[in-house]
């Protein structure tokens, strides 16, 4: 700040209320469809049923946090294989750069929940209230019964909407029918509760009264995104050269002399950012293409050509200006970046597909006792302990048997058990106190340690794993 | 839809439009400074943003209604109880309560269930399990380690191997917790004497020497062999009636097998030696005041299956 300036400009930027007007045109007609199919998936995918066996969740997709259990229809992920959710974590960053490196904020435009609430609190705003001038005319009269009224109506059913959306979401999270009955009939868990209560509280406030302002001031999303676009990227942005100089019409006829912006204000008024989309392409915008809606339902009521405001790329906007050859959409898409960000994103994909179908759905983890390393028995016999962790990932009980292949001098045993072999649940996992003995004399009686490899066989098939560990002989 | 009429190749400086706005258009007056000034910095005096104000206002009052509903302010004795009678002490207790409580059916089913039976129910030998380790470790790894190894040649036994002084089965063990080792609290205490044949002069060094060579091949170590066969008549003599003909060991009395690889108090020469000739009088507490009766067998349930049962 100059402090010679005699004005400083304040640091603080009040929120000027937004009132987007209503706009009908392909991007509308895109929005509304997405919008109902986005929210179709949300509320509709913990609903879907998918048998698994009869001691399995019946849920298609359920994150069964108590139990530690991810199903995804017919995939079900333990916890240490959580490397399939941090996979596909990757890939939805990989995913989001490829898409703004090519297309700009699509996300912010169309898919953001941020988007997709605020769109569906705006249409109740406008049933309740009306259009933008009503809205507006409401906003600045003073509280009378009117407005008590139409803003209790609002609010009320916003935060119908807020509690339906966070009642959609903890049925992801256990049995929905059942967990429906019990948030009822109250008894459901607090911690469900409490989730709603959250969740409610912030599509409320999200979606009703911070809206814009998570996107500008919150997220850091359209922060990273401007480090992903370039000259190509297709955004949406205004031809200044053909609009300018603007001017309203006279007379209802248009001055030769000016460009073909008739300064109507129809892009800013259905802005739900609250931006002149005139001003090229700027931090607010999150291209959601309504200003595009409201611009050719002008041109085409003036009788001059669509597209003064429409998707295109920054090197577009110089090439018609200097009347260089256009290049073609495809030919901006598919640049080396985008080309990268595809491979690395299909390489990521290829390879958990690859990890989903060679994963195995036993699994054995070793893990020796060390206090203490060995004992040792009167006859000489040196015994080592171990703590066996078997998961039976299957919907079905399975037997396993232990064995060793490859130290023919030790011998094993389970403690509790007649035999090496053990009866694992469906989808369990059994703690094994498991013995191995090496007979006095024995090479591996008397080395320091010995390398020894466990194997786990479900008897009559070849599934099997094995685990690497150590023996300690006899030291002194 | 290129307008020939615009195309200005030449244009490249930004039409107006194409600006963003002058910040200054939407410069205000300079609020009022507080009159501070340090090195000629001054500060505004700004008010604090509504929202934050709102909220400081919201708990302020909600500060009152705290006092009213919770345990707040601080007195001579105690603080303000509250109206709804919270208070996080009694909460552990009703919490502590509720699982004795949950608890306490399987203490009963221990209790009532055959010792050996225990084992059966995998239920019941799971609590058990879990319980006697946590009172395994809080009162018996002082001496028999964390792990049940005891001290090596220290006298405090290992656990995990499969020779026992008074008996490893869990009725033998759950004896040995109850009433502990040479306790003289107890009548019904484990006891057993070995004399002192050196100190008190029953037995000469050299057939003392002739004893400890004889016990080290009695168990297949190292040793004189010599040595060893004059020590078998002493050994036969002063020993067997306890350690039995072949250095077995028995039970009953709390004889330590000889004939085997395990020593409580080392398997060396020395340490034999020091063995008869000063005698060994190992302790144990016995554990029927402190511990209940279904804690004791939780304990023997424990070190049962820590490898060495019988």
């Amino acid at each position: 700040m100059n402090a010679q300036d005699p004005n400083p400009p304040s640091l603080y930027a009040k929120r000027e209320p937004i009132f987007p007007r209503r706009v009908k045109g392909n991007f509308r007609t895109m929005k509304w469809w997405l919008l109902a199919v986005m929210l179709g998936i949300y509320y509709l995918i913990p609903w879907i049923r998918w048998d698994r066996g009869p001691d399995m969740p019946g849920q298609a997709v359920l994150l069964d946090l108590a139990n530690r259990r991810f199903f995804f229809f017919m995939v079900e992920i333990w916890p240490h294989e959580f490397y399939f959710v941090a996979g596909l974590l990757i890939m939805a960053g990989i995913g989001l750069f490829l898409f703004t490196s090519a297309l700009g904020r699509v996300w912010c435009g169309y898919a953001c929940p941020q988007t997709v609430w605020t769109d569906l609190f705006i249409l109740v705003e406008r049933w309740v209230e009306g259009d933008r001038n009503a809205r507006l005319r409401l906003h600045r009269q003073a509280w009378n019964f009117e407005k008590i009224r139409k803003y209790g109506l609002k609010w009320t059913v916003w935060f119908l909407i807020g509690m339906a959306t966070g009642g959609a979401w903890v049925f992801y999270f256990s049995d929905a029918p059942t967990l429906l009955v019990d948030l009822f009939t109250g008894q459901a868990h607090p911690i469900a509760y409490m989730t709603v209560l959250v969740l409610t509280m912030t599509t409320f406030l999200f979606g009703g009264f911070f809206r814009e302002q998570v996107c500008i001031y919150a997220c850091p999303w359209p922060r990273i995104q401007a480090a992903m676009m370039d000259e190509d990227t297709i955004t949406i942005d205004y031809r200044h050269w053909r609009g300018e100089p603007r001017g309203k019409l006279k007379k209802g006829q248009l001055d030769p002399t000016q460009g073909d912006c008739i300064d109507c204000m129809a892009c800013v008024n259905v802005c739900p950012m609250g931006i002149d989309i005139r001003n090229g392409q700027q931090m607010e915008c999150i291209t959601c293409g309504l200003c595009i809606d409201a611009c050719d339902e002008v041109m085409d009521r003036i009788g001059k050509p669509r597209g003064l405001v429409a998707y295109m790329a920054l090197s577009d906007q110089q090439a018609e200006q200097s009347g260089a050859p256009q290049k073609s959409v495809w030919k901006h898409i598919l640049r080396p970046r985008t080309m990268l960000y595809t491979a690395i994103w299909g390489l990521v994909g290829i390879g958990l597909v690859v990890a989903l179908f060679i994963r195995s759905d036993m699994d054995m983890s070793v893990a020796p006792l060390r206090n203490p390393t060995h004992v040792v028995l009167s006859d000489g016999t040196v015994r080592n302990v171990y703590d066996i962790r078997l998961r039976n990932m299957y919907h079905e009980q399975r037997d396993f048997v232990l064995s060793i292949t490859e130290n023919p001098d030790l011998r094993l045993s389970i403690e509790g058990e007649p035999g090496r072999r053990v009866t694992v649940g469906p989808d369990e996992m059994a703690l094994l106190r498991v013995y191995l003995t090496a007979a006095p004399e024995t090479p591996s009686n008397t080395a320091e340690r010995s390398a020894v490899r466990i194997w786990a066989t479900i008897p009559g098939t070849n599934d099997r794993v094995y685990s690497d560990t150590i023996f300690n002989g006899r030291t002194q | 839809m290129v307008d020939p009429e615009n195309k200005t190749p030449e244009n490249k400086v930004r039409p107006p439009s194409r600006q963003y706005p002058d910040p200054a258009v939407k410069l205000k007056q300079d609020p009022p400074t507080t009159g501070h000034s340090w090195d000629g910095i001054e500060e505004y005096d700004n008010p604090m943003p509504r929202w934050w104000v709102w909220i400081f206002i919201l708990t302020v009052i909600w500060s009152v209604g705290y006092w009213i509903a919770m345990p707040a302010w601080p007195g001579i004795q105690q603080a303000t109880s509250g109206v709804l009678g919270y208070s996080s002490r009694a909460n552990v207790a009703s919490e502590l309560a509720e699982f004795e409580a949950r608890n306490e059916q399987f203490f009963v089913q221990l209790v009532e269930t055959d010792l050996d039976a225990i084992r059966d129910n995998d239920e019941l030998h799971r609590f058990a399990i879990n319980a006697g380790g946590s009172v395994f470790r809080a009162q018996c790894s002082q001496c028999h380690g964390q792990g049940g190894a005891g001290v090596q040649a220290s006298g405090f036994p290992n656990l995990l191997d499969d020779d026992w002084l008074w008996g490893g089965t869990m009725e033998d063990i759950v004896t040995t917790i109850t009433w502990g080792i040479r306790n003289e609290d107890f009548a019904d205490t484990r006891y057993s004497a070995m004399p002192a044949f050196g100190a008190d002069g029953l037995l000469s060094n050299e057939e003392i020497d002739q004893v400890v060579a004889h016990v080290l091949s009695l168990s297949g170590a190292d040793h004189d062999a010599t040595l060893a066969s004059a020590g078998a008549e002493v050994f036969e003599m002063n020993c067997a009636s306890c350690h039995g003909e072949s250095g077995e060991g028995d039970y009953f009395i709390g004889a330590p097998a000889l004939n085997n690889q395990i020593w409580l108090y080392g398997g060396s020469p020395e340490a034999i030696r020091e063995s008869v000739y000063y005698s060994r009088f190992g302790v144990m507490p016995g554990f029927e005041n402190r511990l209940r009766e279904a804690e004791i067998r939780a304990v023997a349930a424990y070190v049962h299956q820590l490898g060495g049962g019988q």
